[in-house]
């Protein structure tokens, strides 16, 4: 049987273009422009991501980017899987932030089955949500900056504090990065006081961590040239591209979805939603700075506020889990910006469509617009200031 | 020629280091074993933590991590390696100089791991490129990784250079490149590469 | 924000024979959703983008769904003539029988878009369309050009699916590489069988366990055939 989508790609010429330094003339200036594959291969640290680039001496004339390096078959594997087998391969999708990725797989589920979930596992959600979102800003700033070519000191002073915090996980979930925590209808287990009081301790010091980091940096001569005004995305543009999270807000724009959907508990705690004014790689590595703080609030009032009480639904049903026909979009700002799962249940305890909306993958759409007319050497840390994990990005 | 244990520490009392040339030459290289900048999927994460201050390579003489693969001495399969990069990870050890050492680092780049099933994963890098050490754990931790160094040194101070079980790099009919699997219409083309791989007996 | 009802009224309003319906959706959720027209799609998404009021500026998902061919098995009673003789004499009577029929209910492709609005913080309107069937009526309009967001997810969709988006600006496979040429995340897709199976107590992993040994044995047995 004839295939028509691959007759309507060899009709396109679409073919494996293999990019190795092969000389090509620009057909509108009628100069040669060099073709260079960046990666799957190279040295930034954000994974085996492919860009071809086509040069014009140092400056990039067309920026194609290549996925499907780390593409693990996720949403074919979630098809085959019950519903809770599902949780611990939400792990690695973003493989820094896994308790949001639990949090988003569950809230998903809990729309779509129509399941409560009790207030004390609502707020351990919230604390261990942000304790990641802190250390997945910290940790994309000290690789943005790593990519800048400030080898090894920045990154190390992210790398100590997110290693407190992985130390937290590992106390209440067993694992250090894939902490496989939440449960359709609450949290897998309940974290003792001892474990608040260590949580209290970390997030007393992570103010003096945002301080040494922003005098470390913020004011940084060579950080200031090399980011501001490089790779500038304007606010429409970034809303048509469907944009979210950081690199979003540090256009402008005002979303951030735990104000506007109000999901969890978010609308019992104060704080702000920091935005940008030019869209630039610095603005995004200072949107990151502030962001952090803002969750180093939520995570005091959180820490206050939390209530005795159960952690799982009694009601909650964890084996023959089969909620009834029908689908449900379940959303939530992790670090990266939307991330969104979509489940269609035919009944049976498999879900019928099990697909990840994932922000870093989103987020790479105008990037090749923010790349136009740069140095060759700011295409990484354009890269950078997206802050991708290919996990996500290829699932 | 071996040098009797007690002479050896009686001499050294009198300021005198007796040695032999192998014990030297592997002394040398276990000491400065760089590792290629080169990270797949979660476990680079922990590979990174493993250099960072906590865990700190840097006290095994590796933390010099190399971007290109030519001054790389050994390669970390740090995550799930899949078809479509399956290739490239050949092609870049074949590119790396001898000596040179695998570790494959977590459960999917020994077997595919949770992620087996998929139809992109490739079940274990060991079908293509040799591997010294397997590190299991998903992902592990940094102390495994340390450990993994540690069993790598000890495999290579344990190397004769001469006779049978000599390094590669002084075996002059060992093979120095392995085949690049190709990517054909549904699956990598050959699926694995016979001289290094053969299918495991699965005893039921 | 407006109800599905009501946004299918402007839609009509706005596009006339738009032909949008609305597809309840019986989960706690309640995201209905609205089943657009191929043929109209581009000028109602464009409308969807641009009205003041719904303003849905920002494409969040694009989904592929594939619903392959469902064989229905139905009991149906059947009322017809039959000739019988009786006491030497034939007699026409009727006679009600009930025979199971089978019906292929053919199957498609399908696209979901959730999209919700910045400008007004609201959403989720979900949108979907169907391509005529699974072999070869699979392209369906591009809604790139109305919202840059879905240029890579409908190329993901191309890739895994076979939905051939008419007016993408660069209709190429995305996750697997160029020469591949089939549609993996399609349901009837056979992955390459090339992995041990564990001992397991799950029976339908035995069956695939048995059948890859088997299969393993005979492709052995073949090449010992030819080597000799």
């Amino acid at each position: 049987m004839t295939n028509p989508a691959t007759e309507y790609a060899a009709g396109q010429g679409i073919g494996d273009a293999r990019l190795d330094g092969r000389m090509v003339v620009d057909p509108d200036s009628g100069t040669d422009l060099l073709e260079v594959a960046m990666g799957p291969h190279h040295p930034s640290t954000h994974g085996v991501f492919r860009m071809d680039v086509a040069l014009d001496g140092e400056r990039i004339t067309r920026l194609k980017p290549v996925f499907g390096y780390l593409h693990r078959n996720h949403e074919k594997l979630g098809e085959g899987h019950t519903y809770l087998a599902s949780m611990p391969y939400t792990d690695r999708l973003d493989y820094i932030c896994s308790l949001t990725n639990n949090w988003a797989y569950a809230l998903a589920v809990e729309k779509l089955a129509g399941q409560e979930v009790p207030e004390r596992a609502e707020y351990l959600r919230v604390i261990v949500g942000e304790l990641t979102r802190v250390q997945n800003h910290a940790l994309s700033v000290g690789f943005l900056i790593q990519d800048m070519g400030a080898s090894g000191t920045p990154l190390m002073y992210a790398f100590r504090e997110r290693e407190k915090i992985l130390d937290l996980f590992e106390a209440l979930t067993g694992s250090r990065m894939m902490c496989n925590y939440m449960r359709f209808g609450g949290c897998r287990v309940d974290a003792t006081s001892e474990w608040l009081d260590a949580v209290r301790k970390v997030v007393t010091g992570l103010p003096q961590f945002a301080d040494e980091f922003e005098q470390l940096l913020c004011t940084n001569e060579i950080l200031m040239a090399r980011t501001q005004g490089v790779g500038v995305l304007r606010p429409e543009l970034a809303v048509s591209a469907g944009v979210t999270g950081p690199a979003l807000r540090a256009a402008g724009v005002n979303y951030d979805i735990r104000k506007v959907d109000r999901y969890s508990i978010y609308d019992r705690f104060k704080f702000k939603v920091p935005l940008g004014e030019h869209g630039d790689v610095y603005d995004r590595f200072m949107i990151r700075l502030l962001e952090l703080r803002e969750s180093i609030k939520i995570l005091e009032q959180a820490l206050k506020e939390i209530p005795d009480g159960p952690v799982m639904d009694p009601k909650a049903k964890i084996r023959n889990f089969r909620p009834k026909v029908g689908e449900a979009y379940g959303r939530i700002e992790a670090p990266k910006g939307e991330l969104g799962f979509y489940l269609i249940s035919d009944g049976g305890p498999n879900p019928y469509r099990y697909r990840v909306r994932p922000p870093s993958f989103v987020n790479l759409t105008i990037l090749e617009d923010m790349c136009l007319g740069h140095n060759v050497a700011d295409v990484v840390l354009i890269l950078g200031s997206v802050d991708i994990v290919l996990g996500e990005v290829d699932r | 020629m071996a040098v009797d244990e007690g002479l050896k520490i009686e001499l050294g009392k009198q300021g005198v280091f007796v040695t032999t040339l192998q014990e030297l030459y592997n002394w040398g290289r276990r000491s400065s074993v760089w590792p290629m900048n080169f990270g797949l999927a979660c476990c680079a994460i922990e590979m990174i933590a493993t250099t960072m201050a906590r865990y700190d390579l840097a006290r095994f003489g590796a933390e010099v991590f190399r971007p290109s693969p030519r001054q790389a001495d050994m390669m970390i399969i740090s995550g799930t390696v899949t078809k479509k990069m399956a290739p490239q990870v050949v092609r870049l050890y074949n590119q790396m100089a001898e000596p040179r050492y695998v570790i494959a680092m977590g459960a999917c780049a020994i077997s595919g791991g949770p992620f087996k099933q998929g139809y992109n994963v490739l079940k274990g890098i060991d079908r293509y490129i040799p591997v010294d050490i397997h590190i299991p754990g998903c992902p592990p931790r940094p102390e495994a990784l340390l450990e993994a160094f540690m069993a790598l040194q000890k495999k290579i101070d344990a190397q004769p250079l001469t006779g049978e079980g000599r390094p590669r790099h002084l075996d002059a009919d060992a093979p120095g490149e392995f085949p690049v699997p190709a990517q054909g219409e549904h699956d990598l083309e050959p699926a694995a590469n016979k001289n290094v791989w053969t299918v495991p007996v699965v005893i039921r | 924000m407006k109800t599905l009802e009501e946004i299918q009224a402007a839609i009509e309003a706005a596009v006339p024979g738009a032909g949008v319906e609305i597809v309840p959706n019986p989960a706690p959720s309640g995201e209905h959703s609205l089943r657009l027209k191929p043929e109209t799609a581009v000028e109602v998404a464009t409308f969807l983008r641009d009205d003041g009021e719904l303003a849905l500026d920002y494409l969040s998902n694009v989904t592929g769904v594939d619903w392959p061919d469902k064989e229905i098995a139905e009991k149906v009673k059947v009322t017809r003539a039959v000739t019988k003789t009786v006491d030497g004499v034939e007699q026409t009577a009727e006679e009600t029988v009930e025979e199971t029929r089978k019906r292929v209910e053919p199957g498609f492709l399908e696209v979901v878009y959730h999209l919700f609005s910045m400008a007004r913080s609201h959403g989720p309107v979900v949108l979907r369309m169907r391509t005529g069937n699974r072999s070869d009526r699979v392209d369906l309009p591009s809604l790139t050009p109305v919202w840059r967001s879905a240029e890579f997810q409908e190329r993901e969709i191309f890739d895994l699916y076979g939905v051939v988006f008419k007016g993408h600006p660069d209709l190429r496979r995305i996750l697997m590489w160029d020469g591949f040429k089939d549609h993996p995340m399609r349901r009837d897709y056979v992955a390459p069988d090339d992995f041990e199976y564990e001992p397991t107590p799950h029976d339908e992993v035995l069956a695939r366990a048995q059948a890859h040994r088997a299969a393993q044995q005979a492709a052995a047995a073949a090449q010992e055939g030819t080597g000799q």
